[in-house]
């Protein structure tokens, strides 16, 4: 019997799974290019070239950059520009401190017995089991009540006040990121064999040498793909931005959620579009460099 | 004292862990206390939280009222315990539909040419990488009045010679849950996925042997085998349902209100931090609940690390 020997049904309704993953997706780009401002109807494609705008009503008859007009658009979008500065700051700062502290935790998990190991395997956990609101409402109250603490009792002022802002997205940011990657690290882990330090350590290597030689380059992977997680998670993460940024630190999810509430231009969809191509293009350059690293190992 | 710290085995493995165990402490366990004391405060009049112990806030949340209309002693109004069934109803269709449409594919993915999953994985992968949010949104172009699918389905409609009127989709509970499975699908796919994928492929050969039809065989065999993967997908979409307020704020409309929405207007519109808080903690309580019964029941799967 051929093991890949499907019936037919679950390949039609394979594909009809996959109509419905995609569909979204194409419509949002699609609209991309509606000439209508309103963007509710797709009026067809903006039409010509021109020096300046040209609009009729609602309807964008021409414009500089022809159909790409709304990405024109985009590109002069102050907010835009900020809100995904900050998304790359939040995202790249927490990543970076999540990788480290989660990948010291998942090593002494693994490697130690402390008294409080258990309860720290566990913390870990918690993050899956509850829902993200319950977790960012409770860091809100935190920030809010100890912020307005230290500024009455400090009777701070000004630009002295404690306020929401990069630093409290980072902080929390961490927060639901660490236990992926101390979990992801840990699996990379219980699969280690462990002679290969000893060697190390035989032939007169220090602890510190031995990490920095034979540990790290051996958990790499781990480390890298935990990274790698972390850092789409803060990408993704909407829930709890939303409840711990202050002025000045909106993100990119935040902005378009502002803007679906109010006037949805096909600026939007141009946003969609181009985020959705950086990601793809960010993936598939990873996925590149891994099968190259795999193979030279091999 | 480096000395004795070289020598000590339990306080490296203290420290190393440290710098977690303070995150942790902090921003989750710390915050859960803190919205367990908030809920049992009372709101004063600026919005802000007074320290006291009442139960106020789960009186209210019950429903039970000494404040009635009627002139009555006591009343009851269901509101908030509707909207959390409402909830609770939503994230249980959601699991039941994101698994009916989960499972061919991942069968699918399970079963096709090892050098063609990848591929296949990866198209699933696509969609989850657009932003949340972004993908909220999408629904909105196809369900609107002159959206995508009335259009199609006028043209189905005028193929066919059949009178019609455009479909009221958005802002209807139907599109807060197609978009809850939508949002979701992806999360069960791939832990199905890898339980499916472990099944080694002479347990088929063997009920072949044994005379087993195809039914039979996944009857006793693939479904058993991929109940792991069943249970942290089921994991993976149930609690997160039950917390989201971004579909139903943008897809319902404000017509579909869910714990999670009422959560989020107590902290920014209603001001009132103390009864978020209640809701808060109830929300955690009933998802807390759930997973433990439906886990004991069926085993916590290993799957939910993978994905």
């Amino acid at each position: 019997m051929n093991p890949h020997r499907r019936s037919p049904f679950v390949s039609l309704a394979a594909i009809l799974v996959y109509v419905f993953l995609y569909a979204p997706i194409i419509a949002l780009v699609l609209y991309s290019f509606n000439a209508s401002k309103a963007n509710v109807k797709f009026e067809g494609f903006i039409p010509a070239y021109s020096d300046r705008v040209v609009t009729e009503g609602s309807l964008v008859k021409s414009s500089p950059c022809g159909p790409f007009h709304w990405y024109c658009d985009l590109a002069k979008n102050r907010e835009v520009i900020g809100a995904a500065k900050n998304t790359l700051t939040i995202a790249f700062t927490a990543t970076i401190i999540a990788t480290i502290i989660g990948t010291m935790a998942a090593l002494a998990l693994q490697r130690y017995d402390f008294k409080l190991k258990p309860f720290s395997q566990l913390s870990l956990y918690i993050p899956i089991v509850i829902p993200e609101i319950v977790m960012g409402i409770g860091i809100l109250t935190l920030f809010s009540q100890v912020f307005g603490w230290l500024n009455t009792t400090f009777s701070l002022n000004g630009d002295a006040r404690w306020t929401m802002g990069l630093g409290t997205v980072i902080v929390s940011h961490i927060a639901f990121m660490v236990p992926f990657v101390t979990l992801v690290v840990q699996a990379r882990l219980q699969g280690f064999d462990k002679s290969y330090e000893e060697a190390a350590m035989d032939l007169g290597a220090n602890e510190w040498t031995t990490f920095r030689r034979v540990t790290l380059p051996m958990i790499l992977p781990g480390v890298l793909s935990g990274a790698l997680l972390a850092f789409t998670l803060s990408l993704d993460d909407f829930v709890i931005t939303f409840f711990t940024n202050g002025p000045g630190s909106t993100t990119l999810p935040i902005y378009v959620y502002g803007l679906l509430r109010r006037i949805i231009t096909p600026q939007v969809n141009a946003l969609s579009t181009v985020w959705i191509l950086v990601v793809l293009t960010a993936v598939i350059l990873l996925q590149v460099i891994q099968g190259r690293e795999s193979k030279q190992y091999s | 004292m480096l000395k004795h710290l070289r020598e000590n085995k339990s306080a490296q493995g203290t420290l190393l862990a440290l710098p977690t165990m303070v995150w942790m402490m902090g921003l989750l366990i710390i915050p859960l206390i803190l919205t367990a004391v908030v809920s049992v405060g009372q709101r004063s009049p600026d919005g802000n939280v007074i320290y006291s112990f009442s139960l106020d806030n789960y009186i209210r949340l019950i429903g039970y009222s000494t404040d009635c209309a009627n002139g009555q002693a006591s009343c009851f109004d269901p509101l908030y315990v509707s909207i959390l069934g409402r909830s609770l109803t939503l994230a249980f269709n959601t699991t039941v539909l994101v698994i009916l449409l989960a499972y061919p594919l991942a069968y699918f993915i399970a079963r096709a040419h090892p050098k063609k999953r990848n591929s296949y994985l990866f198209l699933v992968l696509i969609p989850l990488w657009t932003n949340f949010v972004i993908r909220v949104y999408a629904w909105m172009i196809l369900l609107r009045q002159e959206g995508v699918i009335n259009i199609i389905l006028g043209w189905l409609a005028h193929l066919f010679h059949i009178p019609f009127q455009p479909l009221e989709m958005l802002y209807t509970p139907g599109a807060v849950l197609v978009g809850m499975v939508y949002e979701f699908l992806p999360f069960m796919i791939l832990p199905i996925y890898t339980s499916l994928e472990k099944i080694d492929n002479s347990l088929y050969e063997a009920a072949a042997d044994l005379g087993a039809n195809a039914a039979r065989t996944f009857t006793r065999v693939t479904l058993p085998l991929s109940m792991p993967g069943v249970v942290a997908g089921t994991i993976l979409v149930f609690i997160p349902v039950m917390g989201t307020f971004i579909v139903s704020d943008i897809l319902g409309g404000r017509q579909v209100i869910l714990v999670g929405n009422l959560i989020q207007r107590q902290f920014l519109d209603a001001r009132d931090p103390t009864f978020g808080s209640a809701a808060s903690l109830i929300l955690m309580v009933m998802t807390l609940i759930v997973t433990y019964f439906y886990t004991r029941k069926f085993g916590f799967g290993e799957e939910i690390v993978v994905a």
